[in-house]
């Protein structure tokens, strides 16, 4: 039987080398085993109601890679990443066609469960959304509370997960403040954190730094390079120069299609299509 | 050329006017809350005394009339179980709708009917419970337990409505978050959406509970008047604004003396307990 979608505990048991290496200052914190997962998206097509944002995409997340996902507003970059993590059906009325894999596993088979797929594939939003309620530490336990998975080392879990997502440091003393009286950038910091707490195969991030000033910007994307060792990691951003930053392969989508997908250099050096190069370089979008 | 010179008098002249027209509205909306209160407090303070607050009414025609005893048990009993019935139910249903039910057609019919219910007079709910639960004789004829129902169904909408609208205020954005975790629904909205909207769930159920808490209509033929006080929801109850009822239309000074003293009693009583539910609330919210 495959591991994984009906039963979000049950994780193989394969380990990244060097994945932990980072946190060699901390206690020893029995993590689960943990490895990234590819994504493979087939003829991929989501609608809004009749209107179809996505229009056919075959592509496929590498596993401990960078994927960007570029163009301009409206192409469907951001419904398409929500397709992955089984978001997309939250919108009344919306659909999907084609198929999603998360290694061999179809997301949306009949006896998937969508609570587990995005147990498993975690998300970042564009605007930072830590729960107003909940204090710093209780945001970044909050995954683990709700899918009933706070064990006895919760602590070290959650200390785990800031220290991972570079806002340890700046919030160790402050741990029971509000979530939400953290600043923009370490807000978003906060709710990597808390995505990276459930321990998931995938972080999808839906243009993160749009709200950022450069400097938080740079933080997280200082981030995504240290995170891809142990993640598959797909960014969706309208920041052509951020993609090329951050992505080992980027994926240029136009009205709902993908019109080209290749490793960064080559999209902005030199890309095999027109309309990408028309983009890559500045004269519409 | 433009010059940034000074305001021309005839905005000016616009301006004092409108200021006026407003501040006048407001101070004439302020005029029959400040003589309520002015005459509640002339009229009541005198009949306030100990044993006003710690003896039933005797119902002797010479002699010591007694106090409120009775109806402040009363009215707090049949409130406190009236709130425990609507509290519940009128979240659960305004959950239902924001979380579930949405813009449904199920769910618009039960938005009407929410709304029709908020429009029914209160002796409507009074006369219902009469028919239904007292005439018929379940568990006895008139009973503390059957006017807390009739003020539970006066409760429910306002409940209903007040908590929809806030839970409607809480973005889009923290229930994606939660489920994106890999949260179900249900972790997402009873740790996530509920406790968001809290502070506006407990204000709406306070507003139900000072509504009700002033009802006479459901309570006259449910619980009745009496004078001993009981606590006993299965037997008839006395509560505040009976007991007001049934003593302004008296033709002794010292009963009406005591409407008056109720009256102030009852819009103290629910004065007091909206300061605590807020300040508690306040200090549940994280800083």
């Amino acid at each position: 039987m495959t591991p994984g979608l009906k039963e979000p505990m049950a994780r193989p048991t394969t380990t990244t080398p060097g994945g932990r290496m980072r946190e060699s200052k901390m206690k020893p914190v029995p993590v689960p085993e943990h490895r990234a997962r590819s994504v493979k998206l087939e003829h991929l097509s989501a609608f809004y109601g009749d209107h179809p944002a996505v229009r056919g995409v075959t592509l496929e997340f590498r596993p401990n890679d960078v994927t960007a996902i570029i163009g301009p507003s409206g192409c469907g970059k951001s419904t398409l990443v929500r397709c992955v993590n089984r978001m997309h059906e939250e919108i009344p009325g919306s659909r999907v066609e084609g198929t999603v894999t998360l290694d061999d596993e179809d997301i949306y088979a009949p006896g998937a469960d969508p609570v587990a797929v995005r147990a498993a594939v975690g998300m970042v939003f564009q605007k930072a959304n830590p729960f107003p309620t909940m204090s710093v530490f209780d945001n970044v336990a909050a995954g683990l509370r709700l899918t009933g998975r706070k064990g006895r080392d919760l602590g070290a879990r959650v200390e785990s997960a800031l220290r991972s997502a570079g806002l340890w440091d700046e919030v160790k003393d402050g741990l029971g403040r509000a979530g939400s009286a953290l600043s923009g950038g370490q807000q978003q910091r906060l709710c990597i954190a808390r995505a990276i707490a459930v321990e998931p195969e995938v972080i999808l991030m839906d243009e993160p730094c749009s709200a950022l000033d450069p400097q938080a910007t740079l933080r997280i994307e200082e981030l995504i390079g240290d995170l891809k060792g142990r993640y598959t990691i797909a960014i969706v951003t309208h920041n052509m120069q951020q993609a090329a930053r951050v992505a080992d392969s980027t994926a240029f989508m136009l009205n709902g299609e993908l019109v080209e997908f290749a490793p960064t250099d080559k999209i902005f050096t030199n890309p095999g299509d027109k309309r990408t190069e028309d983009y890559v370089t500045g004269r519409f979008g | 050329m433009t010059t940034l010179g000074p305001i021309a008098s005839h905005r000016r002249q616009t301006d004092r006017i409108a200021r006026l027209l407003l501040g006048s509205g407001t101070l004439l909306a302020l005029v029959p809350l400040g003589l309520i209160l002015y005459y509640l407090v002339i009229k009541g303070i005198g009949a306030w005394s100990i044993s006003f607050f710690t003896t039933d009414p005797t119902g002797r025609f010479f002699g010591d009339p007694g106090g409120i005893k009775s109806a402040i048990l009363g009215t707090i009993e049949m409130v406190g179980l009236a709130t425990l019935m609507a509290a519940p139910v009128g979240v659960g249903v305004a959950l239902w709708l924001t979380e579930y039910g949405k813009a449904s057609r199920v769910a618009t019919l039960v938005r009407y009917f929410v709304d029709v219910l908020t429009g029914v007079p209160s002796i409507v709910f009074g006369l219902f419970i009469y028919i239904t639960l007292v005439l018929s004789g379940v568990g006895g004829t008139f009973a503390g337990w059957k006017g807390s129902v009739a003020l539970a169904l006066l409760a429910l909408p306002i409940v209903t409505r007040s908590a929809e609208v806030v839970l409607e205020l809480v973005p889009g954005s923290l229930r994606e978050a939660g489920l994106a975790l890999g949260a179900p629904r249900w972790q997402v909205i009873a740790r996530v959406v509920l406790p968001a909207a809290l502070p506006g769930i407990v204000t709406g159920v306070l507003l139900a509970i000072a509504r009700t808490a002033g009802e006479t209509a459901p309570l006259l033929f449910t619980a009745t008047i009496v004078k001993a006080t009981s606590y006993d929801l299965g037997g008839p109850m006395n509560s505040l604004p009976a007991q007001i009822f049934s003593d302004v239309g008296q033709a002794q000074d010292r009963l009406v003396t005591r409407a008056w003293g109720a009256a102030l009693t009852l819009v103290v009583l629910i004065l007091l307990f909206t300061t605590l539910a807020r300040l508690l609330a306040r200090r549940s919210a994280l800083r």
